[in-house]
């Protein structure tokens, strides 16, 4: 009592600054980040969008900007560069039109289940129609550049790295942890070494496979060529390209997905485990009725931080193949540095305002339609 | 106990306790985790052996063991860390992923402990007022040419006006998940459509090719992230405490560096390792902002690429420079930096 007497007397002569400083503290505290945050990133998408309605060119002395509205938009959607960013539409077959019913219908479902699932709001029902609709339009696209006879353009290819390889490093991931999680000797050790390939740059990766899949002097050279494909090379084809891009990507997100999956398998309620096994289950069936729904929540989680990563992918094709062969591994944010890089600053932002606009379309998509679903299954 | 009475098949696919593996799974478990433990490790072991080699062992081969069938050699290692300037990119690089780090995780934690702890409100009408000066400000700079430190000036002398005398009347107000959510929602905006106008502004500033520019930006990059997870640090632990030292005198701040940030040490080493390892990989930023002069290894080691084709003994050991420290952290501190992940991605 006499320490806190001391202390408030002590205190009581200065009311000033000290007091007033401390009554501001948390708007203190958080302002340091909001102004980095303002000017690192609110200030140049301000920036970036107006550059990405304005055609910029050098000029003497300098450089010159005219504001040309959506024009940069209008070139990439429909003008002169839509075989670069959407590609070239090919015509629809029976097989097309049936991957867009089946996409339509998995869509159709996810709202269904939506509205059947109570808590529905107008917003909920109005956002959910709107990431649904552009949803429905990416895979258009992907299907109208991949299914027929047409060439995909920066988009699908995006699009392509994004689904097929999250899809891999996830399924991969859960598998090893699903190993991991066994009662074996080892475990630590494994379970150290996974972890390595995340740490390495991906620039350096991309050098490395490029070493490894060298079918002249890579370590692999004399077992492809006792197959006699010796002559092949992988950079000169698109889909063998774009899968080397796939596999240093898994080889390097592989492991995020096993860590936070293996941590989520470890916390599962182990006397439920336990109980089923007294009771006869099988492995698959307590995957599915205890572990699945144990980690869905985390493993939602888990793809969402993948997806918003995902979506920036440069190094890689970048370092690889440089983008080719043509345009075949060009994912959208090579697509943007390659227009800077010709001092096509309008084109180059323009690309990077669809990429986030691309981007925060499929994330919330996913968010609202797996993410969440998947957290009241927990609970 | 019956162990003796049991088939073979059942001896050899069913466990004989709930703690064991039976003998078949036992081994398809080991051949495929050691098969994964190759995928993993003949990457680094090539990149290892080529930085050993000379032009010849690379270009007559595949060789594989060395002492086996080529002799090592340090002639590469020789020529990029002596000849080659090599050591300028790698201060470089340590510079700005050490520099950006402490800045970013200084930043992230004093904001996130203020979004847990304290209860702020920003009224919406400030954050428009705000938008819409900025706006502003950019088009008078960018279509009418006023230089930019008086357009700026100005602005700042209408925001500070208006936010006195207008907007703190205005009733709709944005609380701490508002900013939270705000701050995190930063990390999905793609860093390539940032980059533009950061270059321009660096340019402005005559800081292009710096490492405070690179400091700067990469600890705003990975600000979302040190907020994301210091966050749920903060959150987790017990507020009597900081509530007592407050009632004794303390101000937030003494609270905040002597008493919550010694609680969360492992949660910030965590976060820390995450972070610097985010930022001593990143390319496409430093690709835009640097050049000669503050160049950082991942610009150097995508820049190996020459006319003559890439030169992969001296490449690999580029690599294998950059990627030792990391590999090193990852294997001593593991359970440091999975802490990191967890978090995130647990907690969502």
């Amino acid at each position: 009592m006499t320490a806190f007497a001391e202390t408030a007397v002590d205190t009581v002569p200065r009311p000033g600054w000290g007091e007033r400083l401390d009554r501001h503290a948390g708007r203190l505290m958080v302002l340091p980040a909001v102004v980095i945050l303002l000017c690192f990133a609110i200030f140049p998408l301000i920036i970036s969008a107006y550059l990405a309605l304005s055609r910029f060119a050098l000029a003497p002395g300098g450089f010159t900007l005219k504001f040309i509205g959506l024009g940069n938009f209008r070139k990439l959607l429909t003008g002169s560069q839509q075989y670069h960013f959407l590609g070239t539409f090919g015509a629809f077959g029976p097989v097309a039109w049936g991957l867009v019913a089946l996409a339509a219908i998995a869509l159709l479902y996810c709202m269904a289940r939506y509205l059947r699932g109570g808590s529905v709001t107008v917003v909920g029902i109005v956002g959910r129609l709107i990431s649904v609709s552009l949803t429905m339009g990416l895979v258009l696209v992907a299907v109208a550049t991949l299914a027929t006879s047409g060439v995909p353009g920066t988009l699908v290819t995006t699009l392509l790295y994004v689904v097929i390889g999250v899809s891999v490093q996830f399924l991969l991931g859960l598998g090893l942890a699903l190993l991991c999680a066994q009662p074996i000797r080892g475990r630590n050790f494994f379970r150290v070494l996974y972890f390595v390939p995340l740490m390495v740059t991906p620039v350096g990766i991309a050098y490395t496979f490029r070493m490894l899949a060298d079918m002249q002097k890579g370590p692999f050279a004399p077992l492809v060529r006792s197959f006699g494909v010796g002559e092949w090379s992988w950079a000169t084809e698109a889909w063998s390209a774009r899968l080397m891009v796939l596999v240093g990507d898994t080889w390097q997100w592989t492991p995020f997905m096993f860590i936070v999956l293996l941590a989520a398998i470890e916390n599962q309620p182990r006397d439920q485990v336990e109980a089923a096994r007294i009771d006869g289950a099988g492995g698959l069936q307590i995957f599915r009725d205890i572990t699945w729904p144990a980690i869905a929540p985390v493993a939602g989680t888990v793809v969402l931080i993948r997806l918003i990563e995902a979506f920036k992918i440069i190094d890689l094709p970048n370092v690889l193949t440089g983008g080719g062969p043509g345009l075949a591994t060009e994912s959208m944010t090579l697509h943007a540095f390659i227009a800077w890089r010709t001092q096509d600053l309008g084109a180059s932002a323009a690309v990077g305002y669809m990429l986030l606009f691309v981007s925060t379309v499929v994330c919330i998509t996913f968010f609202n339609f797996v993410v969440r679903p998947s957290r009241r299954l927990e609970s | 106990m019956n162990g003796d009475r049991r088939s073979l098949r059942q001896r050899l696919f069913e466990p004989e306790s709930l703690e064991r593996q039976a003998p078949v799974p036992k081994f398809m478990t080991y051949v495929l985790l050691v098969f994964w433990s190759l995928v993993v490790l003949v990457p680094l072991y090539w990149v290892l052996i080529t930085s050993f080699k000379q032009s010849g062992d690379v270009d007559n081969g595949p060789f594989y063991i060395p002492f086996v069938d080529f002799t090592p050699s340090l002639h590469a290692w020789d020529f990029m860390l002596l000849q080659n300037n090599t050591l300028g990119p790698y201060i470089n690089s340590i510079v700005a992923a050490l520099g950006s780090t402490v800045v970013g995780v200084v930043v992230g934690a004093l904001a996130a402990y203020a979004l847990v702890r304290t209860r702020l409100e920003v009224k919406l009408a400030t954050v428009v007022t705000f938008l819409l000066l900025l706006a502003a400000t950019v088009a008078a700079v960018v279509t009418l040419g006023v230089p930019w430190p008086i357009a700026l000036g100005s602005a700042v002398v209408i925001f500070i006006l208006a936010v006195f005398t207008l907007t703190h009347r205005a009733r709709l107000a944005l609380g701490n998940r508002d900013i939270e959510f705000w701050i995190i929602s930063n990390r999905i905006m793609p860093p390539i459509v940032a980059v533009l106008p950061i270059y321009i502004m660096f340019q402005q500033l005559r800081l292009l090719d710096t490492q405070l520019a690179l400091v700067a930006t990469y600890a705003a990059v990975n600000l979302p992230i040190v907020v994301w997870l210091t966050r749920d640090f903060f959150a987790a632990i017990p507020v009597d405490l900081e509530e007592s030292a407050e009632i004794d005198g303390a101000s937030k701040f003494r609270v905040f560096f002597t008493i919550a940030l010694p609680l969360v040490r492992s949660g910030l080493v965590a976060t820390f390792l995450l972070v610097l390892i985010l930022a001593w990989n990143e390319y496409l930023l430093a690709l835009f902002l640097t050049n000669a002069n503050a160049q950082t290894m991942p610009v150097l080691v995508s820049a190996q690429n020459t006319t003559r084709g890439p030169q992969w003994w001296n490449m690999s050991v580029l690599i294998v420079v950059m990627i030792a420290p990391v590999v090193v952290i990852a294997t001593v501190l593991q359970k440091h930096i999975a802490r990191g992940l967890l978090v995130g991605a647990v907690k969502g």
